[in-house]
């Protein structure tokens, strides 16, 4: 049966193409689209994806303003069902102001934006959205983001260690994140948030410098799960 | 109704804004600047009478993180105390 997957685009998202296109290359299915203001999503979805920009602006805080959209309504709703929910970036961003993740992302420690590949260490090979890596591997994949560092109090952090939640973390220096966390999983592992964007990282460019195919196993990894299930 | 939230980082939650800017006023020349932190003030134009658990709501809900904020509420004329 056809992967489906639906990918939000909020008014400033600019990952949503990239996001789609990434969906679509490693499934073979094209992704659908939703709008921030459509209150409802397609229904018999395998996966939601929030993209990554800079939804409404970043007005009040990054992800603010999207997570009361209407269309946040039925992600929250739908993730209570257990519908796999991606946020990269401003995705990520969203879910934690949505309350599905736990945690913020706060300026990064060294107020620049940072724009770069960067190494990250798996850290729980056991997620839906992590089985095809191996534990405790090193894979590269770019950062865009000036939000990007976790924050959550110790106990919550201590939380999130201990459940196996934290999915990567930064092998790095990056934004001077929490725990070097790059990637939080929900409760029930079915929500992932993560800083870098493994949508930009799907295939090998022709050039080393202009991308690598690491983020290509996480989608991979979805697809595989969700045909054993 | 005249309403004023003030927006605040909670204690311990790293401030890069405010660590820029506190050092931006020592290289101006300014001495004896102990920390600086940046927050944001929200002014809301409310019906009379609002009460202050709405308020609170707002603040809760949209307003403030609470995760890493915290707020104050300061009410003028009648209505919320």
């Amino acid at each position: 049966m056809a992967f489906r997957a639906a990918v939000v685009t909020f008014p400033g998202s600019n990952c949503d193409r990239d996001m789609a296109s990434a969906l679509e290359a490693v499934s073979g299915t094209p992704a659908l689209r939703v709008w921030h203001a459509d209150a409802s999503l397609p229904d018999r979805l395998d996966l939601i994806a929030l993209p990554g920009g800079f939804s409404y602006g970043d007005y009040l805080r990054s992800g603010a303003m999207a997570a009361t959209s209407p269309i946040m309504r039925a992600v929250v709703e739908a993730a209570e069902r257990g519908v796999p929910v991606l946020g990269v970036c401003n995705g990520f961003q969203v879910l934690t102001e949505a309350r599905l993740l736990p945690g913020a992302l706060l300026r990064n420690a060294g107020q620049r934006f940072v724009c770069r590949t960067v190494a990250l260490t798996i850290e729980n090979a056991d997620s839906l959205f992590t089985a095809g890596y191996r534990q405790g591997e090193t894979i590269r994949i770019p950062v865009a983001h000036h939000d990007g560092n976790y924050y959550a109090d110790a106990a919550t952090l201590d939380r999130l260690e201990g459940e196996g939640r934290v999915a990567f973390r930064y092998a790095e220096g990056c934004n001077g994140s929490a725990r070097d966390i790059a990637g939080v999983l929900s409760e029930n592992g079915r929500v992932l948030g993560m800083m870098p964007h493994p949508e930009r990282a799907v295939e090998d460019a022709a050039h080393p410098a202009m991308g690598e195919a690491d983020g290509r196993r996480l989608f991979e990894s979805i697809l595989a799960r969700l045909a054993v299930a | 109704m005249q309403v004023r939230v003030l927006v605040r980082l909670k204690p311990g939650v790293l401030d890069p804004q405010g660590r820029a800017v506190h050092h931006a006023l020592e290289g101006l020349g300014f001495a004896g600047v102990e920390d600086v932190r940046i927050g944001r003030l929200i002014e809301l134009d409310l019906a009379e009478g609002t009460d202050e658990a709405t308020i609170r709501q707002m603040c809760e809900k949209l307003l403030a993180n609470t995760v890493i904020e915290s707020f104050t509420i300061e009410t003028s004329g009648r209505g919320a105390g």
